[in-house]
Order: structure tokens, then sequence, then C-alpha cells
């Protein structure tokens, strides 16, 4: 039986800007491929969203292996994003998942300004694809000086092109990375650019040494660290930005585990929140980290998802 | 369907170097093929090991005292396996599967030849008694390092024509390697199949010793996998497709089992340049 979401008395619904969700929990980009994996153990229809691997506008073969390692509570992952390139994504799994009914934010890549406008206007009436989020901080591309996210312009440049070749009405989430010394002015250019909301966090840019070969152990040397190791550093980010940008919508993710995690997100200003690396060890995590947060907040005695969200900035006002 | 189940342990047993670990695995027997694993939980939920440790599927008992069981072979080589092998009796233990796509059985009751390297092993017996079931004649070839490495010498001499075994240091059956011995197996069973899993020096030669012989060979492989259900695209290989065209392919989900013709073993751990989406220049 398909793990589905438990009925409960608080709402757990949320919504960023225009869209509504009957539940906050979506997974995460790169650690659900494009969902039909998951739904053999839950029904993908029941989360949030789906959040899809990035895709760009070729083919792509990704790294060699070895492409991850084992960290204290998480790892490190160089993928390169493999992927089967837009025309092929839409044609098999955006189909998929549209057939299925299922909430679909597509994940979108580029190697420069141009690829990410070109992907995106492929996207164009796309039945099912309720958001794009740009994914501009993928720490594993050829040239870690392309890693957009990292500078204002080159952020909003690309933001700039997506928006330019997507209809009006399709909200766009930027997805923003942690290795910058300020990321809300990273968040303020993006949004100014056309952002309609924010992915916080990507990955952490990370090595990982074989202490018997003495060489990195990823194949591409350096690669992105995930799971719950990466939390604090997220929960930081996100009340960063929410203090920065009190009306923005944001996806909240890194090392999101269980209830209290997501709960640690939502007060910190997420209005959803993404599961990841959490998924790679229990395939059920997204609809399991909807009961138990609905379980705590019932608990508590709050009757709705929404009183807690940006709790935690509630002295500063 | 795989499933995520919460089950215990049921016993664990030492073999050799090896454990033996029976767990409670409710329904995962009723849809286990030969060649499926299950994903092994490290720890509990507050585990600081969140990747999951796959394993052959070695046993499975779909209505004993404890309902449905798996039984899985483990090698103590790290801190989730040691952490697995030092489990006991009505410890709780979390498995997903039965996962990965299992042996292809041939058509005709042709006789199969079955190559174990260590407790690589492990998948093979299930997969004999299939294969018997069918009318096949199996004969076997079990090879390690060292005697106490190799795994399942009575089972694969209970339920094959013939049992060959090598060893590299030669402290059981012949010393050498099992391709030493598997052309010989080959001739004198009229084998149209060989099915190995082992390491992948081993898969390698296998695979070729088969290919000269003009006859198919199925490969499990191991590739270090992060989830095991084929989301996280960490476990792929070079494997060559029917159209010709190179794919790197999730181990997990399109395999473990390969026609060893079609694994670029020289390649693994590489992108072939004729990779389908492989880079033009630099790299991913």
């Amino acid at each position: 039986m398909k793990r589905v979401p438990k009925r409960t008395t608080v709402d757990m619904s949320t919504k960023l800007g225009r869209l509504e969700f009957s539940s906050p929990v979506f997974t995460a980009s790169g650690c659900a491929a494009a969902g039909k994996e998951l739904d053999q153990f839950i029904d993908i229809t029941t989360i949030g969203a789906v959040v899809t691997k990035s895709v760009m506008l070729n083919p792509r073969s990704g790294r060699a292996t070895p492409r991850m390692a084992e960290t204290p509570s998480g790892m490190l992952n160089g993928i390169g994003l493999q992927g089967p390139g837009i025309d092929d994504f839409i044609q098999n799994d955006l189909s998929w998942l549209s057939q299925k009914g299922a909430k679909t934010i597509v994940s979108i890549a580029g190697n420069n300004v141009e690829e990410f406008g070109k992907v995106a206007d492929k996207l164009r009436d796309i039945p099912g694809v309720i958001a794009i989020e740009v994914n501009i901080s993928c720490p594993n591309v050829e040239n870690r000086g392309q890693v957009f996210a990292c500078d204002p312009y080159a952020a909003a440049d690309v933001i700039n092109s997506v928006r330019r070749n997507v209809s009006a009405s399709i909200p766009l989430f930027a997805k923003l990375s942690p290795d910058v010394t300020d990321i809300t002015e990273i968040a303020k250019s993006v949004v100014k650019a056309g952002a309609d909301g924010l992915s916080v966090i990507n990955t952490l840019l990370g090595m990982v040494i074989d202490t018997d070969t003495l060489l990195p152990k990823l194949s591409g040397k350096t690669g992105g660290l995930s799971g719950p190791a990466i939390r604090p550093v997220a929960i930081r980010c996100v009340y960063q930005i929410r203090k920065a940008l009190p009306n923005i919508p944001i996806i909240g993710m890194g090392g999101i585990r269980n209830g209290r995690d997501a709960i640690e997100f939502f007060a910190a200003g997420a209005n959803a929140i993404s599961v990841g690396t959490t998924v790679f060890n229990d395939p059920e995590a997204c609809v399991r980290i909807h009961d138990e947060t609905a379980e705590i907040l019932q608990e508590k005695g709050i009757r709705s998802l929404s009183e807690i969200i940006s709790a935690a900035h509630r002295e500063d006002l | 369907m795989p499933i995520v189940h919460k089950g215990t342990v049921v016993d664990v047993k030492k073999v050799g170097s090896y454990f033996v670990l029976t767990a409670t695995a409710a329904d995962i027997p009723k849809d286990f093929k030969p060649g499926n694993f299950v994903a092994v939980a490290i720890g509990d939920e507050r585990s600081s090991l969140i990747l999951r440790r796959a394993f052959s599927i070695y046993q499975v008992n779909d209505r004993g005292v404890y309902g449905g069981t798996v039984d899985i072979v483990v090698s103590p080589h790290g801190p989730g396996t040691d952490y697995i092998a030092n489990l006991k009796r009505n410890d709780p233990i979390n498995l997903v599967g039965p996962l990965g796509k299992p042996f292809s059985l041939p058509k005709d009751p042709v006789p199969c030849v079955l190559v174990g390297g260590g407790y690589g092993a492990a998948p093979l017996f299930t997969l004999a008694e299939a294969l018997t079931a069918r009318g096949c004649r199996v004969d076997f070839i079990l090879g390690a390092s060292t005697q106490e490495k190799l795994f399942g010498m009575l089972e694969a001499r209970r339920i094959s024509t013939t049992l060959s075994v090598t060893t590299d240091d030669g402290t059981s059956g012949v010393m050498g390697r099992v391709t030493d011995v598997l052309p010989d197996v080959i001739k004198k069973s009229g084998a149209a199949v060989v099915y190995a899993c082992g390491p992948m020096q081993m898969l390698k030669a296998v695979s070729e010793v088969a290919t000269l012989h003009g006859i198919v060979s199925q490969t499990s492989v191991e590739e270090s996998m992060a989830c095991g259900i084929g989301v996280c695209m960490t476990c792929v290989m070079p494997i060559i497709g029917e159209d010709g065209v190179t794919r790197m392919l999730r181990s997990c989900v399109d395999g473990p089992a390969f026609r060893g013709d079609k694994v670029r073993w020289d390649e693994v751990g590489t992108i072939p340049a004729d990779t389908w989406g492989a880079p033009e220049i630099g790299g991913h």
C-alpha cells in the first residue's frame, strides 16, 4: 500500500504567492528523479509538489563514478546533472506526472544564461507545470565560477532570461547557494530580476579525501554537501532572507529529516519545504514528515500551519 | 512493488569470514525474484549514517514462524556493515525491498554455469533453484582469495551437477581464479549461459570468457549506491543498449544484473566519449 498523509484536524495547507498546496512538503530537486520511483512507496499526488531533477537543454551523461561519499549526518554528491534533456523530459517524465495529476515544479539548469532561457521556453504551456525552479546554484558544473548564484549580477541575468521566455503567469523560484558572503544580497537581486520566490538552500561545496589513496573521493573532486549536517546553515539562510524580504515565498530545504526539523524551517520563515537526502534513507519521508509535522502542531494545540510560519521572527517585530 | 519494512533481526550467524543475517521482511519474499536486493538502514532515525547499504537477497522464506523473512550475507568492512554484522536477535532493522532487476532466466532448459566470488555468491542459490525448476543443468564455481572467504560450498554442492572451487592462495580447491576453471566447466557442461556475481574484476573476466565461448553471461554488479531505488543517480555504469548506444545506467534499477557483453568493463568509473550526453570537452 502506498503511503498517503493521515487525516488530521490541523490545516496543513500552505501558499506560495498565488499557488495553493494541500501539503507543505515537497520533494527536493535531484533527490526524487521525476517522481515515478517514489510513487511506488507514496502516492505522489498527495504531497505538496514534486520538484523534478534539474533538466538541461540536451541529454547529459553526468560525471564519472565515484559520484558520492558518505559524510557525518550527510553525503557529498557530484552527479553532474545527468539527465535526458528537456525534450525527452517533457515527452516522458512530464507527461507521466501530468497524467498522474501530480503538482510539478520543474527545476531547470543551464551552462549559460542563454541555455536557461531556451529550456524555460520549452516549458511554455506544458500541462501540469505549476512553477519553475531555476537552479542557479548547482556546484557540480564544469567551472565553479559559473555558479550563477554566487554573483548577484549573474544570478539576476539568468532569472531575467528565464522570465522573458516563460508566460507571465508561471511563478519562478530561484534556488540559492549558501556559499556566499551575504545570501540576502543574492535574494534581493533575483527578486528584482523577476523571481517570484526562493528555494533555500542548495548544497554546500565540499570535499572528502580517501585516506588510503590520499586523493579526493569523488571523480569531480568537489561535490555538494547535503543532509542533516547542513540544516543549521539552511535555517540561518531562510531566517536571514525572511527578515530581509518579509513577503517573498520561500521553499526551505537542507537536511530535513523529521517533523521537528520541518517546524524549524517554517518558524524560520519557509512557506513550504523540500525533503532531499532523507528520501534516500526513507522513500516514504515526504508523507511521514507531513504526518509528523501535523502531529506536533496538534500536540501544541496549533490548528493551522500558517500560524507558525516566520514565528521565530516575532521577537524582532 | 518494493516496500519499506520496519522489521526485527531473527538471527545472525557467523559463516567463515561472513555473517548471515535473517530478518523479518513481511511481503518482501512474495515479490522476490533471484537477483533482487534489499537496502538496509544503518541505525535508527537518529543515526548519523543516513545512506542505506544494499545486499543481495540470499534466501527468502515467505511463510515461516516469523512470517516472511529474508537472509543476507554481510562482510564487515566499514562502519555500516560492521553495524549490521553486530546486530543481535530481536534488534530492529529497517529494510527496503525487493529492489533491482532480477536475473533473466533462459526460456529453454539449457545448462548454466553459476560463478560466485566470495560472498558475491549469495544471490546464486535461489537462482540455482529457479533454474533447476526449469530443468536446467546447474554447474557451480565458487572462488575467493582464501578458504574462509568462500561462501556456500555445501549448498552449492547440493544443488549443482558439479562444483568447482578456486582460491588465490590454494587453501581450498584449485589454486587460482574462477576463470582458470571456467572454460573447462563450460565445455564439459555444454553451458549456454554463465551467471556471475562478485567483484567487478571477476565479472569482467567471466564475461570475457563467456563471450570467447560464444555464450551469454549475466553479471550482477556492485556499484556504490546512496538510495537503491533509482532516484540518486550515484550507481551508474556505462552500458551498451539494444540500439548500440552507451548510456550511464543505474545499477540499482536497470541492474544489478546486466548482460556481461553490454557492460563496458574497462571504462567503469569513466564516461566513455561516445556515451549518450557525454561532455564535448572538459567534463560535467
